[in-house]
This record gives C-alpha cells, sequence and structure tokens, in this order.
C-alpha cells in the first residue's frame, strides 16, 4: 500500500484487523457447544452421542467458512460477532437436540400430529443456510450504503411481509398468533426478516427527514413537539404496529417495529421528545389492546400470577411451567439433559427455549447467556458509533436496538418479567426463519463495522504535484 | 448523532440489567419456592427418578419395594410385600395421590435426599453411582404383627402392642386394611382402585390404630385405678370401699347401672376383676376431676404431640365437665375417647412398673450401605404412678385373667403371668349401636415385660351379649402375647 507516500492525510494509519481474535474466539465457541453436546449424550444415554464427530465437524466448517469470509471481504470487522453468533447458535442446537430425546415431548409430539419429528437435524440444516445467508451478504453487499437506495421498496416489502401471515390460506394461526405463513411445507416466520428490511427503510428515510424533523418544532413544556405533519410518520408506524397486534395477535412483534422506530427517531432527531411522544402512544396503544384483545387479555393474566389460574388457562400454564423452570434450575442447575423443563410441552424448544437453559444451566448460565447478548448488543451499539455515515449509524442503532428489544421480550415473556408474547430468542429457537434472519443482521453489522474501522483509502497521488509547472513570468 | 447514541446504549444495558436482575430473584430467591410448589411435578418426578429405600421391620425382612415403570415420568414405583398387612406401619407412597405416615415422613431418607445423605451422594458422583434411597428399620415385629392380623380377620378393628420397657411399637394393625400397591402408580387402574379406597364405606384407608379414637369403656378403669393409688384414695385394694348399692351418679337421680354381681361395698380388686362401674364412678368421684385429669394426661390423654414418628390422634379425658361427667367418663364413656395406642401404653405404663415410655416405632434410619444415620434411644415419657402403686395395679389386673370370676379369663397363657382388662364401649345415640369390645393387657416374665396390647373391635355381628372384651378381644392379644413372647425365646 502507498499509506507511506502522503503524510499530509490523517486517518491513514491502519488498525489492527483482529482476525486473530476472532478465530481463536472461534475455536471456544465451536469446541463448547461439541462438549455440551458430549455432555447432554453422557448424561441421557451414558454414552457419547453417535452424532458427535458430524456435528462437530459441520459446527467447525461452518464457523470456519464464515472466517474465511469475514477474512477476506470484512477484513476489519468487528472481531467478537461471528464468535458469539457461532456460540449461541451451536449451543441452541444442542439446547434442541436435547429436547428432542425427551420423551415426554416425543410423546405429546405423537398424540398431536400422529408422528414426531426431530428439530435438531432441520436446525442444523438451516445453521448451513443461514451461514451461506451471512457469506452472501458480506459477498454482495460490499458497502451497506448501497441499501439506501432501497428506501422506499424497503418500505413495500415489509408492509407486504407484515401483511402475508394474515392472508387467508396463506397464513397459519399456531395457538392464537398467526405470525407464521406455511409455503412448500415450509413455515416461515416473515416478521423475522421484516425487522430487517423495515430498518432499511427506517433507516434511509430518516437520513433523509431528520433535519426537518429535528429543527422545525416548537417549544411546549421544556419539549420541543413537532409540527402536525411531521407527526405522520410515527403515526403511520403507530397504526401499523396496532394493526399487526389486532390482526395477528402478536404484542412481540408490534412493541419491537414501533420501539425500533422510536430508537431511531431519536437518534436521527436528536430529540427528546420523540421518545415521550413514542412511550406515551405504546403505553396508549398497548391499553388500548390490552383491555379488548381476548388474547392479550389472557397473557396479561397470566404474567400478573400464573398460579392463580394455572389450572384454567393454558396460557397461565405455560408460564406457571416456565417459571417453576427456572425456579427448579436454582444456581447452578440441573446440569445438562437432567432437568424436566420439557413438562412446559408445546413450543418447549422454540419460544421456551430459554427455560431449559434456565432449569439445566442454573442462574449461572442464564446470567452467561444474557452477557453473551448483551455483549452483540453492545457491538452493534459500538458500531453504530464507530460508522462515519449517518445511513450506517442509524441503520446499526435500529439492528441492534431491535435485537435488544426482542431478548428483553423474550426473556422477559418466559421469566414472567413482563407478559409473554410470541417471539423466539434469536440464534437458540429452532425455527429457520429466526437463524436466517439473525445471521443476515450480524453480517450487515459486521459489513458496518469493517467500513467503519476500514482505514480511509489513501487520497489518490495527485499526478499533477510533480507534473505541474509554475509557471514563472520571466 | 453520538450522543443519543450513547444513551440507546445505556437503555440497552439496563433492558439487560432488568434480566439479569429477574433470573436472580427467580433462581435464586425464589427458587426453593418455585421449585417446591404442588404445581411442580418435579417433586413428585423426583421422589420416583431412583430406587426408594425400603422399610424394613425386625428382623431384616423389607416390607416395601420399587418396581421399575415404563412410563416416561416416573422411572420407579412404589410396591408392598403383604400391603394390606402392613399398611397402617408404611402408610402409602402413590405417584398420583401423595405420601402418608412413615412414607411421608421419611421420605427424604427414602429418596436420599436427606441432608444426611450428602456425603453418600458426593461420593455417588465421583463413583458413578446411581443415587439410592435409605432405608427405615422398624420396631415392627412380623411374627406378632401377623398374629393380630389374622386373629383380627374380617372384623373390623385395631391392635397396637408395645414393649413397654422400651416404649418400641411391636404391632400396629387396622382392619379391614388396603393394600397400597393398588394405587402406587399413576395409571387409570390406580385411580380407579384409589377413588374405590377413599369412598369405602368401611374406611379402609383409616389407620385405626392410631388415627381413631373408641370410647375406652371398662379398659379406662385401669386408669382410675391408678388415680384413686396415686392420690390416697384407696390404699389397700383389699378394703371396701364405701359404694351403695345402687350408686347413683353424684348430684343426680341417675342410678349408675352395673353389669355385675357383688358390687356393693365391693373392694377395688374385686371392682375391676368383675367390672363394677359404681364402684369406679365412686372413686372418681372421690379422687375429684382435676386430679382424674392429672392421671390421665401422665397416661398421654390430651397429648397430640405422640409421634411415633407417625402422629397418633389426642386421645380425649374431658377438661371442662361436671362431677356426674367425671364419673361417668372414669368408666370410659361420657366424653372420653382413646386411640388403641393410647390404651396400650395404658397397660405397658402399669407393666412397666409405673414409668411409660415413649411409643416409637422407627428404631434406626440407614444410609444404602447400610451404614447407621440416626438411632432412635428409648425415652421416658412421665411417670403415671409409683411402682408400689403399679405392682398393686398389676396384682389387679393379673386377677382380671387369673381368677375364676375373672372377665379376661380367654386371655390366660400357660405359665406366664399376663394382666388384663376388659371392656365394651357403648356409642350411639342411646347406646343403640352394637357397643366396641376392648381388651387390654400385658404379659410378664422374669425379664421384665416384654409386651403390652390393646385390642379393639368394632360392631361385631355377634349377639349383644357376646361382644364383650373378654369373649371378642381377648384372644386376639392373647395370640399377639403368644407370639412375641415365642420370638423372645427365640432370639
Amino acid at each position: 500500500m502507498s499509506v507511506v507516500t502522503n503524510t499530509t492525510t490523517i486517518g491513514a494509519i491502519e488498525l489492527p484487523s483482529r482476525r486473530n481474535t476472532e478465530l481463536l474466539l472461534l475455536a471456544f465457541a465451536v469446541v463448547i457447544p461439541i462438549f455440551a453436546y458430549a455432555n447432554v449424550g453422557l448424561s441421557i444415554h451414558g454414552k457419547l452421542p453417535p452424532g458427535m464427530i458430524a456435528y462437530g465437524g459441520g459446527l467447525a466448517v461452518l464457523a470456519g467458512i464464515a472466517h474465511l469470509v469475514v477474512r477476506r471481504y470484512a477484513k476489519y470487522a468487528d472481531p467478537l460477532l461471528l464468535p458469539i453468533g457461532t456460540l449461541l447458535n451451536g449451543l441452541g442446537c444442542v439446547l434442541i437436540w436435547r429436547l428432542d430425546q425427551s420423551e415426554r415431548l416425543q410423546n405429546l409430539a405423537k398424540r398431536q400430529f400422529g408422528q414426531f419429528s426431530e428439530s435438531a437435524p432441520r436446525q442444523m440444516m438451516y445453521t448451513a443456510l443461514a451461514i451461506a445467508l451471512f457469506a452472501a451478504v458480506l459477498l454482495l453487499l460490499k458497502d451497506h450504503r448501497t441499501l439506501q437506495r432501497f428506501t422506499y421498496i424497503s418500505m413495500a416489502a415489509s408492509l407486504v411481509l407484515l401483511i402475508l401471515p394474515v392472508i387467508p390460506g396463506l397464513g397459519a394461526d399456531v395457538f392464537g398468533a398467526k405470525i407464521w405463513i406455511s409455503v412448500a411445507g415450509f413455515s416461515i416466520q416473515p416478521g423475522e426478516f421484516a425487522k430487517i428490511v423495515i430498518a432499511i427503510f427506517f433507516a434511509g428515510y430518516l437520513m433523509v427527514k431528520r433535519d426537518a424533523l429535528a429543527l422545525a418544532s416548537r417549544r411546549f413544556m421544556g419539549l420541543y413537539l413537532p409540527r402536525g405533519r411531521d407527526l405522520g410518520p410515527i403515526l403511520m408506524i403507530w397504526a401499523m404496529s396496532l394493526l399487526v397486534l389486532v390482526f395477528e395477535n402478536d404484542l412481540g412483534t408490534s412493541l419491537l417495529f414501533f420501539g425500533m422506530f422510536v430508537i431511531m427517531l431519536y437518534v436521527a432527531t436528536e430529540r427528546t421528545s420523540w421518545i415521550v411522544i413514542g412511550l406515551v402512544m405504546s403505553v396508549a396503544g398497548a391499553a388500548v389492546v390490552g383491555a379488548t384483545a381476548s388474547h392479550v387479555k389472557a397473557r396479561v393474566t397470566a404474567w400478573l400470577d400464573p398460579f392463580a389460574c394455572y389450572t384454567k388457562s393454558g396460557a397461565c400454564e405455560q408460564v406457571g411451567q416456565s417459571i417453576m423452570s427456572f425456579g427448579s434450575g436454582g444456581v447452578l442447575g440441573t446440569g445438562w439433559g437432567q432437568g424436566n423443563s420439557d413438562l412446559i410441552g408445546f413450543a418447549a424448544n422454540s419460544d421456551f427455549i430459554f427455560s431449559t437453559v434456565g432449569e439445566e444451566l442454573g442462574l449461572a448460565g442464564v446470567m452467561a447467556f444474557l452477557l453473551l447478548y448483551g455483549l452483540i448488543i453492545e457491538r452493534g451499539v459500538r458500531t453504530a458509533l464507530a460508522a462515519r455515515d449517518p445511513f450506517g449509524k442509524l441503520f446499526a442503532i435500529g439492528l441492534s436496538g431491535a435485537f435488544a428489544l426482542q431478548i428483553f421480550v423474550v426473556a422477559g415473556g418466559v421469566m414472567g418479567l413482563i407478559p409473554l408474547t410470541g417471539m423466539t430468542m434469536p440464534f437458540l429457537a429452532s425455527g429457520g426463519s429466526s437463524v436466517l434472519a439473525n445471521w443476515a443482521l450480524i453480517g450487515i453489522l459486521i459489513r458496518i463495522s469493517d467500513t467503519a474501522r476500514r482505514p480511509a483509502p489513501a487520497p489518490a497521488p495527485s499526478p499533477d504535484s510533480e507534473m505541474t509547472q509554475v509557471v514563472r513570468p520571466s | 448523532m453520538n450522543k443519543p447514541l450513547r444513551r440507546i446504549s445505556l437503555f440497552c444495558g439496563l433492558l439487560v440489567l432488568a434480566l439479569l436482575i429477574r433470573t436472580n430473584w427467580l433462581q435464586y430467591v425464589q427458587a426453593e419456592d418455585l421449585s417446591t410448589r404442588k404445581e411442580n411435578r418435579r417433586v413428585q418426578i423426583a421422589q420416583y427418578a431412583t430406587q426408594r429405600g425400603n422399610i424394613i421391620v425386625a428382623g431384616g425382612q423389607a416390607i416395601t419395594g420399587s418396581a421399575a415403570t415404563d412410563g416416561s415420568d416416573y422411572k420407579y414405583k412404589r410396591v408392598y410385600n403383604e400391603g394390606a398387612l402392613w399398611a397402617p406401619v408404611t402408610g402409602y407412597a402413590s405417584q398420583a395421590f401423595g405420601s402418608t405416615q412413615l412414607e411421608s415422613l421419611e421420605d427424604k431418607i427414602l429418596t436420599g435426599n436427606d441432608d444426611r445423605l450428602f456425603f453418600d451422594r458426593t461420593i455417588g458422583m465421583f463413583t458413578g453411582e446411581k443415587k439410592a434411597g435409605g432405608n427405615v428399620v422398624t420396631t415392627l415385629m412380623p411374627d406378632a404383627q401377623k398374629a393380630a392380623y389374622e386373629k383380627l380377620g374380617d372384623k373390623t378393628g385395631a391392635v397396637a402392642a408395645i414393649d413397654p420397657r422400651t416404649g418400641a411399637i411391636l404391632a400396629l394393625v387396622s382392619t379391614p386394611s388396603y393394600d397400597p400397591s393398588l394405587f402406587a402408580g399413576n395409571s387409570k387402574t390406580d385411580e380407579k382402585n384409589w377413588v374405590e379406597l377413599k369412598d369405602s364405606p368401611e374406611k379402609k384407608l383409616v389407620n385405626r390404630a392410631l388415627r381413631e379414637t373408641y370410647p375406652p369403656g371398662s379398659t379406662f378403669k385401669v386408669v382410675t385405678a391408678a388415680a384413686a393409688l396415686e392420690h390416697g384414695v384407696v390404699t389397700d385394694i383389699n378394703a371396701p370401699t364405701d359404694t351403695p348399692e345402687p350408686f347413683f351418679l353424684p348430684t343426680t337421680k341417675t342410678p349408675m347401672v352395673n353389669h355385675a354381681k357383688g358390687c356393693e361395698k365391693a373392694t377395688l380388686n374385686f371392682a375391676l376383676q368383675v367390672s363394677c362401674n359404681s364402684v369406679f364412678a365412686n372413686v372418681a368421684d372421690k379422687v375429684t376431676k382435676d386430679k382424674m385429669l392429672e392421671t390421665a394426661q401422665k397416661f398421654g390423654f390430651n397429648n397430640d404431640k405422640i409421634d411415633t414418628p407417625v402422629r397418633a390422634f389426642a386421645s380425649v379425658y374431658d377438661k371442662n365437665m361436671d362431677r356426674p361427667g367425671n364419673s361417668l367418663s372414669a368408666i370410659g364413656q361420657f366424653n372420653t375417647a382413646a386411640t388403641p395406642l393410647q390404651m396400650a401404653m395404658v397397660a405397658a405404663a402399669v407393666a412397666n412398673d409405673g414409668k411409660l415410655m415413649k411409643p416409637y416405632m422407627v428404631d434406626q434410619l440407614t444410609a444404602p450401605n447400610l451404614d447407621v444415620i440416626e438411632k432412635h434411644e428409648p425415652q421416658e415419657m412421665s411417670r403415671p404412678l409409683s411402682p408400689a402403686n403399679a405392682q398393686k395395679l398389676q396384682q389387679m389386673m393379673v386377677n382380671v385373667v387369673e381368677n375364676e370370676n375373672g372377665t379376661g379369663g380367654k386371655a390366660k397363657i400357660k405359665d406366664v403371668t399376663v394382666g388384663g382388662k376388659t371392656g365394651t364401649a357403648q356409642h350411639g345415640e342411646k347406646n343403640a349401636k352394637r357397643p366396641y369390645a376392648w381388651f387390654i393387657a400385658y404379659a410378664k416374665t422374669d425379664k421384665g415385660s416384654p409386651v403390652a396390647v390393646a385390642v379393639v373391635i368394632e360392631d361385631s355381628d355377634a349377639d349383644r351379649e357376646d361382644i364383650s372384651g373378654g369373649g371378642l378381644a381377648a384372644p386376639v392379644a392373647k395370640a399377639v402375647m403368644e407370639a412375641v413372647l415365642k420370638n423372645q425365646n427365640k432370639g
């Protein structure tokens, strides 16, 4: 590189790429799930699981591919995102495999669907697909700013994605929540993808409108209130969130989108008033829907006291079982494969997978998982801070904020901190959409962080400096 | 844009912090509460996840077992050897319907979860041995138990036998009984059996030896006699009392009916021998209610904490009654009520020269490797009467059995001194129901008294005349005492 050729430009000092750090961390991220896998096999069947080599090898190969792609196409990316994603995904597969071994869940599946099929191999397949998607994101998306061009297409796309589950014949109603569509035998959760697509729209839109939204305002009671016409977008997003809530019975998705929008709006405009307005609107919306929609009302009742209605309502029983799972785990947990979190029954390996963590790995394990998620969020926010362009900043904070909200809503739901919603724990829960979408999200964050940390290209050496001749009047 | 970014970062941190606090709350602060809630099936699952320890009787024979099941929830279930015979001792441990008595009280030992087994569990973790339950070794004597159960046959009744020298319970029988194996699992059949037993008109699930009180009838006269001797109302058991015939209940015009003849001015000794109601009503009035109560309580009446460790119901000697009530109570009627165990304790205290030992049935708790974790040491409970008075009372009780006029002749055992007292307790409105037949007794050899026993038989289908303690209950008591004596000679 011709770094030294020009000493007049700053920012040309090359940062360490940190790729070797990433590789070392990845080794841990592969080895830990393999040990966990062996542990489950030993405790349930008394011998090492037969798929040990295939599973361990598979995870190592996937991690290796991801690493090589990052090394080649995103050299300066954040070194923590990929290892943490790999670790969570690997442990998620082990948790799913562990629940596959549960006789109780096998019998339940046979009673409900006539047959039982293992989820772990499918999850491995989805993981492979997700890593492919991750690689594709890095390969095709050379610069995240190109996404800016798709601002309004993204808006349309996200609306379509959100509406899909309510379309008759396409949407599938799973225990009251209409967040699934089934296409050619596959169940897809469009909301997971909408999360990313809508972030593109918000980032692009807010980048353009931020000045108008920030500056044209009136001061009222210490708050800068936006002009009436500037309230339009937030009102629209609010209405859309409510519609999702009402028609799809999905508290989680609606909270996620609205929360993400408010966060991005606040970051774009630097106006606290948007936070206040956002909070007021979500409280109002939640209160109205909570009081009217029976589905939401049942969830709220279950949250307030799951044991009061334990025998009467399925929602209460689920939450009750889940928090008993956490309580029974205690500080150190029962150990892999030795808990009874399968008593939760339905959705034990998807919505409620975190309860298995709680019971088998205990308080220590849950805190470790939460801190891993915390680290992903923190790296995301750091990426937003480091990003040099407003679009990248907004996009990164939107994705990280949504990720944080999702963790809070899901983990808080299964732990009885907030009413339960129908979302899944990123990377852990069984389900292809979730894994694919979250790896794409990590891919995008890696791309933005790479752009942020990449040394500024050296200004092209100006050929004129040598050639230009000073013309002196002679 | 960096200032708001930092704030959002803080906000995300708070979200994670809230989750961290919540998990600490659930898994540390509330862990105990949540993991033992009644809704939490893990409790039962853990209970039956490993082979449960056994309940063992004297001689080392196990009366319980564990059988592997093919259900997905519970790996093992409880089985019982001769379940109906031992049910009053073991209680039951059912996957679906909970557990009672020893199965419930010693559950921690039986499942291996007791803190005192912590060391065994820790070692097991390293050696790879599966967690196993400890054993509960009881004092029950199989021969005595079987003798009582067989002699009671299809009659409704109960037997309690104890070793007066230590308080060790030797037999504890209740008929009709139930087999706890019938509902130990959680299948449909188990449920059907359970419902049938629970609603059975014969009240099969009731442990009559400990958990049912009956009016003790004339057997209570032993207590009255003890009170009379202890409080100096009678000093010479062969001196005539001043009992008129007919004797009217104090302050009333109600005569005390005697079924026996020759009760006028009868001696205390003779009165017990033929069971004169009037004499004891008279004596009790002189002792006064408070002192009667004092003696009765020393024998264990009104004590609701007689833990063997299975808690026996409190026997009752009414604390608030008038003089006629006291006189009626003194012959085991009115509000007086006693468990078979209580009456066995009365006989035992007399046989043990006035010293009442605390009844118990768990001799040892052992670890899975048979190390003794806890051993019961016999404890003195009280001294209801002095040795001299106890010997006088023994003499009177021996008369009941040995004397040709005595009511307890059927309990006579060759070459052994046997003392006893019969009882026929009336009950029901206007005493319309068939009375309960009682017999309490002890046997004494040169090595002290090895056995005291109480037998009660409910509404028998025999004629009213025949339902006397002497006729129905005495042979049962005799069989139990013989079994114990035989066992003692063997050992």
